[in-house]
């Protein structure tokens, strides 16, 4: 870990209830996050989503968060009140998410949109915020930003759209970064150039990173640590120079189902999910 | 060996975009065959156009040694059957599984439908648990499945498969991947298999056509992608790119 911790999170809980009971979506989560990238991965329903959306403060209004500490460099997450939330959220805590397709604004074009969150937490002037969004749209590699400034999100492609968002993420300049499944809705020579972009900009400002994916391989190829999660828990957390030698048999699962190229296995195997990883 | 389907210079037009443009491809019988390539490569638009669900302008396509006409008749969706990509769009979502499954067998007037349909979902994993459920009540990977007996419940020879497990978790995946393996050997059915990742297509298929932009780029065979024995830089480009995120600098 490098440098001083930005996130402190120690047995987060959130609780949904429903018709037929309470539901822990997370059951006693801890982790910090210094200046790094740590990967948090697991399947649906692991809960990497809703201790992502938590820390965001996202959670649904029906859900219950629990934390013995749930801090944001010293900020104590849990007890600030709505306003402070939403001054620290997009300003300092920044987050992306899976599909541009519905996570923008669609009838609001791109460069309004960025220039809408950069005058929510500063106070700009139209032409400087202006040119703040273009400069930012050049650094997420978009080649043309003045045209792409005045686009609906509907006219672009889904790499586009999903480096747009990264734009407004960054304009800000947050400390901290969750991006929940970044690439999932793009083609694979998207997802390079996208991850790229997210790489050079993460070290370049020093923000610390949460990337929440179910794909292992990849999470650990750009991460330096990950943990992984199973029904609300973390199973295993380790560095992601390690993986190979992950200990727990749903790690190694999660590892050995993909299929590969060079890799000639039939049938793969597949995850024999035990009752006892959940205890 | 004869052909499943034979696709010859086949146009496909949207208004006055060419979708495809003037694509040919060959798959044996009892093949698996994969179609690989980005999104609005034509791939999906390709195996449309073999189930009647596309436009098609100009070209041939013929399966089982019969030319098909504009209109598809019943005796083809015996032969061929499909099974989408989303599986949460592609269910009835107020019909229960036993009326999904159902449905084709009323079609195409099977008596034997409460035999036949226990033995769809025997085969696929699910049991009679799951036959008076709605599909919002089952999981991503178990509604694959359902629409995979919906395809078998007809005794197809040709599956057509649009990235069918892309919306599920990799170790979902790894498990609808395997029964569709399975169901192939037993039934030794043609496969032909649209799919963006590379690694998914070289374990399912034997053979490969990789598309750009309506046309295609290079066809080989899975041992040659493995080999890293490609010809075009597109073929290239794409076979880093499954390889993952490499950090430069």
């Amino acid at each position: 870990m490098s440098g001083r911790t930005l996130l402190d999170v120690d047995d987060l809980r959130v609780t949904f209830p429903t018709r037929t009971g309470l539901i822990e979506a997370v059951r006693g989560v801890s982790f910090s996050l210094g200046r790094e990238r740590l990967g948090i991965v697991g399947e649906s329903g692991s809960g990497k989503s809703q201790t992502g959306r938590a820390i965001m403060g996202l959670t649904p209004p029906q859900a219950r968060i629990s934390a013995s500490k749930l801090a944001f460099d010293g900020v104590d997450l849990l007890a600030a009140s709505p306003r402070e939330r939403r001054a620290l959220r997009g300003k300092r805590i920044a987050m992306i998410l899976q599909d541009p397709k519905y996570s923008l604004d669609p009838v609001m074009s791109i460069g309004r949109q960025i220039v809408e969150t950069l005058r929510t937490h500063e106070k700009v002037g139209k032409a400087e915020a202006r040119d703040r969004a273009l400069a930012m749209l050049e650094a997420v590699q978009i080649r043309d930003p003045a045209r792409v400034f005045d686009l609906h999100p509907h006219e672009v492609s889904g790499g586009m759209g999903q480096r747009a968002m990264i734009a407004m993420m960054l304009i800000a300049g947050p400390e901290m970064m969750i991006a929940d499944e970044p690439t999932s809705a793009l083609d694979v020579t998207v997802q390079l150039d996208v991850l790229g972009i997210l790489d050079r900009l993460v070290s370049e400002r020093g923000m610390g990173l949460i990337f929440i994916s179910h794909d292992l391989r990849l999470v650990s190829s750009f991460c330096d640590r990950v943990i992984v999660m199973f029904a609300g828990k973390v199973v295993e957390q380790l560095k992601a120079s390690e993986l190979s030698q992950a200990q727990h048999p749903y790690t190694r699962g999660l590892l050995n189902c993909m299929p590969r190229i060079g890799f000639e296995r039939h049938p793969l195997p597949v995850l024999d999910r035990k009752a006892e990883w959940a205890a | 060996m004869t052909a499943a389907i034979t696709v010859d210079g086949l146009e496909v037009i949207f208004d006055r975009f060419r979708a495809l443009k003037g694509v040919s491809l060959e798959v044996n019988s009892g093949e698996s065959f994969g179609l690989v390539g980005e999104s609005g490569s034509g791939k999906s638009t390709l195996l449309r156009a073999i189930a009647g669900l596309a436009p098609v302008a100009s070209g041939s396509i013929t399966v089982n040694g019969k030319k098909l006409g504009a209109r598809r008749d019943k005796a083809f969706y015996r032969e061929v059957q499909m099974v989408f990509q989303d599986p949460y769009g592609s269910l009835h979502p107020r019909q229960t599984v036993d009326r999904l499954l159902q449905e084709p067998l009323a079609i195409h007037g099977f008596a034997d439908g409460e035999k036949r349909i226990q033995r769809a979902l025997d085969e696929v994993g699910l049991g009679n648990g799951f036959r008076f459920r709605y599909s919002h009540q089952l999981s991503g990977g178990q509604r694959q499945r359902v629409a995979i007996a919906r395809a078998l419940i007809l005794e197809p020879s040709i599956l057509l498969l649009d990235e069918p497990t892309s919306a599920l978790d990799a170790s979902v995946q790894a498990e609808v991947l395997n029964l569709l393996e399975e169901v192939r050997r037993r039934r030794k059915l043609t496969f032909l298999m649209v799919s963006h990742d590379l690694a998914i297509i070289t374990h399912m298929c034997e053979r490969l056509m990789v598309m750009q932009s309506g046309k295609a780029v290079e066809s080989l065979s899975a041992a040659q992608l493995v080999g890293h024995r490609v010809t075009e830089d597109y073929t290239r480009n794409l076979l880093r790119a499954s390889e993952g995120f490499v950090r430069t600098g």
